[in-house]
């Protein structure tokens, strides 16, 4: 069982990193996530929208919330980009390496913060990163 | 435009003191009591005299006349926080006004010419909409620069003591001003700390970690020891979970706590007063 789905955000600019922040804080409270799950979920949307803004060249977010087969309440937001998508998948997923200037925390940081994570990529053909707060 | 509109409507103006009445009793139910109808009749009185001319006479200097009236409200109704669909009710009940008394009349002859009038008002109803909607930009424009000055103070909080409370979302653009402003404040005050308070940051990711890192060992090269304080506990666990380091950089849980450790390290002793 799904909450009706949200009009995707776009992502074409620093002020719609705010944006899609903002999303997922309300739906995070929404659903009921603790003060910390809320403050992980929105850290976690926010490396990963900073990521599709500067390594993705803009996509958008789809900010939902989500009932498990146990009734459990979540968020989860999905975020694509028609970038050029990641060569190699373990590099981008190591602590601390980055193609571009950042801490190269980012990816890494997301996956611990959030109870799901799933990167769909391909050189060419963009990516897409899910991920999945669930309230305790 | 007046010798498409027609003899009919114009005639139908004539009865001034009718469908002006009827346009303003519109109007001021359309912004529930924000304006006085007294304040409505003023305004629209002057509109009303001015598009009878250009439909009338084909007054040129009229017709110039209307559009910038026009545009003065629409500016002060954007800046009185109006809404949309409010300010244009102003130009587009005097359609419904004149409707009314041809309705009355029933001929067909003036409806035909209602249907160029009716092109009329909406033609200016478009141009205030156009300036409402320009004004609101600049208000939104100029409150985004004031934001960017207020939200970036440096204080000073002791001798040698600066304190740099942030609030909203550290990007860019404001570690620029903040690294600046407090650099600045750095040497016009020769302080020896610099408390940089986060209370108000929202979420801290990697790229506000990057840019408090930034600020700080600029700080640093120039002498100055910063502390960040307002580490609330979510934001604390969140820190963990991403992996940020921030080394040797002393961080407090609360501002009073970063004051307290600034003024021990600088030697300044705090005595409880006898009378306290």
């Amino acid at each position: 069982m799904t909450a009706p789905p949200q009009e995707p955000v776009p992502i074409t600019s620093g002020d719609d990193v705010v944006r899609v922040r903002q999303a997922v804080r309300t739906a995070a409270a929404a659903a009921g996530l603790s003060l910390v799950d809320q403050t992980k979920i929105v850290t976690a949307a926010s490396e990963l929208a900073r990521n599709t803004l500067v390594y993705g060249g803009g996509g958008h977010a789809r900010v939902e919330r989500v009932t498990d087969a146990r009734g459990r309440a979540g968020v989860r937001i999905a975020f694509g980009d028609d970038g050029p998508g990641i060569p190699d998948i373990d590099l981008a997923l190591t602590e601390g390496w980055t193609s571009g200037s950042g801490l190269g925390l980012g990816l890494t940081g997301a996956r611990r913060l959030t109870d799901e994570f799933h990167l769909d990529t391909e050189v060419g053909g963009g990516t897409t990163v899910t991920v999945t707060k669930w309230a305790r | 435009m007046s010798g498409a509109v027609g003899t009919r409507i114009s005639e139908i103006l004539e009865d001034r003191e009718a469908v002006l009445g009827r346009w303003v009793e519109l109007v001021t139910e359309g912004v529930r009591g924000r304006i006085t109808e007294r304040e409505v009749r003023t305004e629209l009185g002057e509109l009303y005299g001015l598009v009878q001319r250009e439909l009338a006479d084909g007054d040129e200097s009229a017709a110039g006349e209307l559009r910038a009236a026009l545009q003065e409200i629409s500016r002060s109704r954007a800046r009185q926080g109006f809404s949309p669909s409010e300010t244009a009710v102003s130009v587009f009940a005097l359609k419904q006004a004149v409707h009314e008394r041809i309705g009355a009349a029933g001929e067909e002859t003036a409806y035909a010419q209602f249907i160029a009038f009716s092109g009329y008002v909406d033609e200016l109803g478009l141009m205030t909409f156009e300036t409402y909607s320009a004004t609101r930009e600049q208000v939104i424009a100029d409150q985004a620069e004031q934001l960017l000055e207020l939200a970036t103070p440096v204080v000073k909080l002791w001798d040698g003591i600066l304190g740099v409370p942030l609030v909203g979302t550290l990007d860019s653009a404001r570690t620029q001003v903040v690294m600046e402003t407090l650099l600045q404040m750095l040497v016009d005050t020769g302080s020896q700390f610099a408390v940089i308070d986060i209370t108000g940051v929202p979420a801290v990711d990697t790229e506000v970690a990057q840019h408090l890192l930034k600020t700080v060992m600029a700080a640093r090269l120039m002498g100055t020891e910063c502390v960040i304080s307002g580490i609330r506990p979510q934001i604390a666990q969140t820190i963990v979970t991403l992996g940020i380091e921030f080394g040797d950089i002393v961080t407090k849980a609360s501002l009073a706590d970063a004051l307290a450790y600034a003024l021990a390290a600088s030697g300044v002793r705090l005595v409880e007063g006898a009378g306290a």
